[in-house]
């Protein structure tokens, strides 16, 4: 079984706010079939046998659906396989010897929490003022009663496929959440479920990003080349003209 | 010892196809002004879990929604890949409630009840209609209706997607409208909290003990009703599809504390995902069984071939489903297609490391329709697979492997969701219910909307009103026990002195559980498996090392706590498989087969739902809900 050996570099921080600092650790001969988060499993096995803490980082579905991974790998969110999050990037996408700096997302919205783990409620926040079409349950009119066009419905899927992962806020000098938002209100302003809402939706969840210390857009495309669900940045102009709507 | 429990189904007598429209007539309501003053607390903020908050807060009540993860939308039904059935014949190829009804029915194997059944097929238009109004993106038609397709062998096309994420899209519109009542000031969330313990006062379930996953600490919540929405339980199995922190031990603690156990031994695996590799692989990722339409899956003929796949001729392959089974080849059932896979692999035939999988190749249908036509079809499950294992399937065949995938079993409830516990609701796969032997493809995403939309909001406002409740305070004993029991299971896993990490243990208790109770089960295994259970257990409760583990995100504590839930319901899984005397379903028992390897169905004597009731510091008890069969005659499973 091909084997890769690498030396790990990283961001080891108690808790928020505290101080912290980079940590070498070295895996040598490591099965290159590993993806890098059980790689860090491995590395975790080592560091608490004799007692000590295990490296902090946010994971869960491993298969890069649910968005709780995300850290930087080389100062790149998600590492340097593209439409990939780090839970489905394999040791084959490095080279024998490499080094790699693992460190938290950087944003001030996304407060470190421990190690490679940060805050990212400010997400929820942003959806919860007003990320939804307003429909109580029970209330729905029949399915089919609304036609919505095949290519009108991908295009809304394509902005819907956001997992919220943060990567484009990490990957973004402003630390800008626009991509993220600009999705959402891509997603549900191209739905005619969406359309009663549209013009509150685009100023409520822009005004909250901004309150959340998100910057805004310095467009730089980064957030689409760091986004693991491919979300295109057009969608972030999309956003702006939304803000010029009156209805 | 404790009284025998309650198990009556409380199912609405008179006929099954308008049980519910009764059932929700007859149930008390409550006026708006006490509404405000209920409290109700969700654990769990998947489909079934979001779904029930979203929709209990519109109606008034106050909402806290508990969850581990940092955001509920990570809950793991943004997974599910396939889609969602629902009985609303837009194909017009015959559909209707009555046949999901029916097919739900048989495809359980004659194990779960008619009524709730039915109740699923009546409501799972309803699903549509409300999630498409809350922007769902549907696949869609050219004419702009919805798309259907037809899904895991149904005759009829009853199937909604969403792309191969439809659980990611459903989830969103739950997490969106529950989001929305968070706005509103209904919902309060807590996220990063592990429930550890059910309190439970007069036999009443009245809140839960929780541990914050950074800070540590210990919080009770107490409210006038609880639903468990905490998922299923597959990662018992180490390796499975489930993600990695999936876990039971909220069902578990709930079942410690009086809510029966039903059918633990009924979990489903999936015949088609990719398999283990190295020992630190974490977990088992799945591929959409429509690659078994184009796909042949084959072996080499002579045991230890460590040829690459090219290189072995045709006439050195044992394309081991089309031989045994002519006429329906690699599209058996998932059960067969998961056993062959297996025995072979016993045999010392398998390929991979460790021998441990069997080749799906598409060389054939790629010669025959081109590699743009077979990419078009399978397009991102490809690059999925090539991404995770490095190679290409266009150009080498892929190695799959059966794994865990969903758990049938769950808490015993009856009709209305509610468990043993009064007071305590449990919703989607972390009940029993509807299932029974075996799940339909496309149905859990329907099961857990229709419960947290539809089921639980009008049966837990009908239990509510006929109660007086009130929430207690904290520091009220009931509370304080339960809060003294979490902290001595945790000093007593703190303080085994040992130095091996919990995955260790975990890794061990896999391995045993795939073995002794995965695809297939015997009796004789099954009874060494709980010595040899018993014997794992007391080595994790003896070497385990927890650091100081104050503060530590995902650390040892909340790893520790939760594999030791995991071992009690292990053994309770053994228990069940061992005393289900027959093969149904996804349970299949060796010794309880036809000559032709089929299961053997045994009706005169487990035609029940076995609920398992916990005995302190004894064995637990096997109780048992009979079922019975009005509208339909169990018959054969048939794979027409």
């Amino acid at each position: 079984m091909p084997t890769v050996s690498l030396t790990l570099r990283i961001w080891r921080q108690a808790g928020p706010g505290m101080p912290g600092g980079f940590e070498v650790h070295g895996l040598d001969a490591v099965s290159t079939d590993l993806s890098l988060l059980e790689a860090l499993d491995l590395l975790n096995e080592r560091l608490i046998a004799p007692g000590g803490r295990p490296v902090g980082f946010e994971h869960d579905c491993r298969e890069g659906i649910c968005g709780s991974c995300g850290f930087l790998v080389n100062g790149q969110a998600q590492g340097p396989q593209s439409a990939t999050s780090v839970c489905q990037l394999y040791l084959r996408q490095f080279r024998d010897g490499e080094v790699l700096t693992l460190e938290p997302f950087r944003a001030r919205s996304f407060p470190v929490l421990q190690d490679l783990a940060v805050d990212r409620s400010a997400f929820d926040r942003i959806i919860a003022a007003g990320g939804y079409c307003s429909i109580n349950t029970g209330s729905a009119p029949e399915a089919n009663a609304l036609l919505i066009a095949r290519e009108q419905a991908a295009q809304a899927f394509d902005a819907a496929a956001c997992i919220g992962c943060g990567a484009c806020v990490a990957s973004c000098r402003n630390a800008s959440a626009s991509l993220f938002v600009a999705a959402k209100l891509a997603h549900l302003g191209q739905l005619p479920q969406g359309q009663p809402e549209r013009p509150h939706r685009a100023r409520a969840l822009q005004a909250q990003m901004v309150s959340e210390g998100f910057g805004s857009c310095s467009s730089n495309l980064e957030c689409e080349a760091a986004c693991p669900k491919q979300i295109s940045a057009d969608w972030i102009s999309w956003m702006h003209r939304e803000s010029w709507r009156r209805t | 010892m404790s009284p025998t429990p309650s198990l009556d189904p409380r199912l609405p007598e008179g006929p099954v196809a308008t049980a519910w429209q009764r059932c929700r007539e007859s149930l008390p309501l409550i006026s708006p002004n006490r509404k405000q003053r209920l409290r109700i607390l969700v654990v769990g903020s998947g489909l079934s879990g979001a779904a029930a908050a979203a929709s209990l807060a519109e109606q008034g009540y106050r909402v806290q929604v508990l969850t581990y993860h940092d955001s509920p939308r990570r809950a793991h039904s943004v997974a599910a890949q396939g889609g969602i059935n629902a009985a609303r014949n837009y194909a017009n190829d015959g559909d209707s409630v009555e046949r999901l009804f029916r097919d739900t029915v048989r495809g359980g194997d004659f194990r779960a009840r008619e009524a709730g059944c039915h109740r699923l097929a009546e409501i799972s238009g309803s699903i549509i209609d409300q999630c498409v109004a809350q922007g769902v993106p549907f696949a869609r038609e050219y004419c702009g209706t919805l798309a259907n397709r037809s899904f895991g062998g149904a005759l009829v096309s009853r199937t909604f997607y969403a792309r191969g994420q439809t659980g990611q899209q459903l989830l969103y519109g739950a997490y969106q409208a529950m989001v929305r009542q968070v706005a509103a000031g209904r919902v309060e969330l807590l996220c990063r909290r592990d429930m550890l313990d059910l309190i439970v006062h007069d036999g009443v379930a009245r809140g839960v003990v929780c541990r914050h996953q950074i800070s540590g600490a210990l919080e009770v919540l107490s409210a006038d009703a609880v639903l468990l929405a905490t998922g299923g339980y597959s990662n018992v199995f180490y390796l499975s599809t489930n993600a990695l922190k999936s876990n039971a031990t909220a069902i578990w603690q709930a079942h410690r504390r009086g809510a029966c156990f039903a059918n633990p031994c009924f979990t489903q695996i999936h015949p088609t995902c990719i398999p283990s590799g190295d020992v630190h692989q974490s977990k088992l990722t799945l591929m959409s069984e429509s690659l078994r339409n184009d796909g042949r899956i084959w072996l080499p003929l002579r045991p230890g071939d460590d040829r690459p796949p090219a290189a072995i001729p045709a006439a050195e392959r044992d394309y081991f489903l089309e031989r045994q089974y002519p006429s329906y080849g690699n599209l058996v059932p998932r059960d067969l297609a998961s056993r062959r896979a297996r025995e072979l692999c016993l045999e010392g035939r398998g390929v991979g490391p460790g021998g441990r999988s069997v080749y799906l190749d598409l060389a054939e249908a790629i010669a025959r329709d081109g590699t743009t036509a077979i990419e078009a079809r399978y397009g991102n499950l490809l690059e999925m697979y090539e991404r995770i294992t490095g190679d290409d399937p266009r150009t080498t065949p892929m190695r799959i492997y059966p794994a865990p995938h969903y758990t049938m079993g769950g808490l015993w409830v009856d009709y209305h969701l509610m468990s043993t516990v009064p007071g305590l609701f449990v919703l989607g796969e972390a009940n029993f219910s509807e299932h029974g032997a075996n799940r339909l493809g496309a149905s859990a995403l329907m099961q857990a909307l229709a419960d947290g939309y539809f089921i639980a909001p009008a049966t837990v406002t009908g239990w509510l009103a006929g109660t007086t409740t009130g929430t207690l305070p904290a520091d009220h004993p009931a509370c304080r026990e339960a809060l003294a029991a979490v902290e001595s299971r945790m000093e007593a896993l703190r303080g085994t002195g040992g130095s091996q990490p919990v995955d260790v243990f975990h890794r061990r208790l896999g391995h045993l559980m795939i073995d002794a109770c995965g695809i297939s089960r015997r009796a004789d295994r099954l009874t060494e498996a709980l010595a040899e259970l018993e014997a794992l257990r007391l080595g994790f409760l003896g070497e385990v090392c927890i650091p100081g583990d104050e503060g530590v995100l995902d650390g040892e504590l909340a790893k520790a706590l939760r594999l030791e839930d995991f071992f009690g319901l292990a053994d309770l899984m053994l228990r069940d498989a061992l005393a289900r005397q027959e093969s149904c379903g996804a349970h299949f028992r060796e010794d309880h087969q036809t000559p032709a390897g089929e299961a053997l169905r045994d009706d005169e004597r487990f035609a029940h739902i076995a609920a398992w009731e916990h005995r302190p510091g004894s064995t637990p008890v096997r109780h048992s809900e009979p079922l019975v069969f009005r509208s339909i005659t169990p018959g054969p499973r048939s794979y027409g």
